[in-house]
């Protein structure tokens, strides 16, 4: 077993075992962090199919953007986990069951057989030297540069939608009026009083000697 | 060497871990958008691993737009959550019952 078949086989299988604790586990925040290993060790088997920048960019967006998301979101609602876990067993033979039908007929289809070394060999790993990233990038900028714009919008849409369906205005809380703030002259904010430049005034040192007394009292 | 059926093999995996995950947890609404994720990245296995045996960058650049959008997906999804939560205290789908669906 050379150390490619080796690091596949320990990122798959810990890939698959933590997906299964993503759907079994019985806390959402479990959940969200076995969702992190997943992706985690996918991204480790992109890499061993030299698509690294995108495995690096599972990591970074996914586990670390996204993910925190999740976690964030799971943390902040205070959630009654004993409803949520209802059907669980009984769901659990007919889920098995679909997914292990699944799981056979793609075998089936996708088997050895059909995609094997005979009908597809391995490639020849890429030389030293060889960039993905300037691989991939040198696609997308010319021939996907439309796709990769509106790729750009959708994400821009997304942002102002998630801030408009979680926005509220609050009872009490303090806002900036721009409008106002804008409007806003001189007259609004300044009053200028005329005085008489000297007035004497009066009982001013009573006031010092009671306060200077006040103080030294205690 | 790694065939190209074994990171297929891998992927439906995953993609059947998800449904199954779909029917497992169907009252909860967080692991069902974790379990679309999980079924998003098999596809996206599927996608690389064909890019890597056939030699096409393209496959690579499908994926990144996979990415793309599964990441406006979740955002949105969290969102619609957050106020959910906020208007009805809770995340059941069983009480999810204003759209008489």
């Amino acid at each position: 077993m050379t150390l490619y078949q080796f690091l596949f086989y320990v990122f798959a299988s810990s890939a698959v075992i933590s997906a299964i604790r993503v759907v079994t586990v019985k806390n959402p925040v479990h959940a969200a962090l076995f969702l992190v290993l997943t992706f985690f060790t996918t991204a480790l088997t992109w890499i061993l199919m030299e698509a690294e920048f995108l495995g690096i960019v599972l990591l970074l967006v996914y586990v670390g953007a996204v993910m925190v998301l999740f976690l964030f979101v799971v943390m902040m609602l205070d959630i009654n986990l004993a409803p949520l876990r209802e059907g669980f067993v009984r769901n659990l033979p007919v889920g098995v069951f679909v997914a292990l039908v699944m799981v056979v007929e793609l075998g089936l289809i996708v088997g050895s057989h059909a995609f094997g070394l005979a009908n597809y060999p391995a490639p020849t790993p890429a030389a030293v030297g060889t960039s993905n990233t300037l691989a991939l990038g040198s696609v997308l900028y010319t021939e996907y540069v439309y796709p990769f714009e509106i790729a750009a919008f959708i994400l821009l849409v997304s942002i102002v939608s998630a801030i408009a369906l979680a926005h509220r205005k609050r009872e009490g809380a303090l806002y900036q009026n721009i409008d106002a703030q804008v409007k806003v002259n001189r007259g609004d904010r300044i009053r200028v009083v005329k005085m008489a430049s000297s007035t004497p005034v009066e009982s001013e040192a009573d006031d010092d000697t009671s306060k200077l007394s006040g103080r030294k009292a205690p | 060497m790694i065939s190209l059926s074994q990171f297929l093999v891998f992927g439906a995996i995953l993609f059947s871990i998800s449904v199954a995950g779909i029917f497992l947890n169907r009252k909860n609404i967080l692991v069902l958008l974790m379990a679309i994720e999980l079924m998003l990245l098999a596809v996206n296995v599927n996608f690389i691993a064909f890019s890597h045996f056939l030699g096409d960058i393209n496959g690579q650049v499908f994926v990144f737009f996979v990415l793309t959008v599964a990441a406006a997906e979740a955002a949105i999804g969290l969102a619609i959550l957050v106020t959910l939560f906020r208007n009805r205290r809770t995340i059941n789908v069983e009480d999810l019952t204003e759209m008489k669906g």
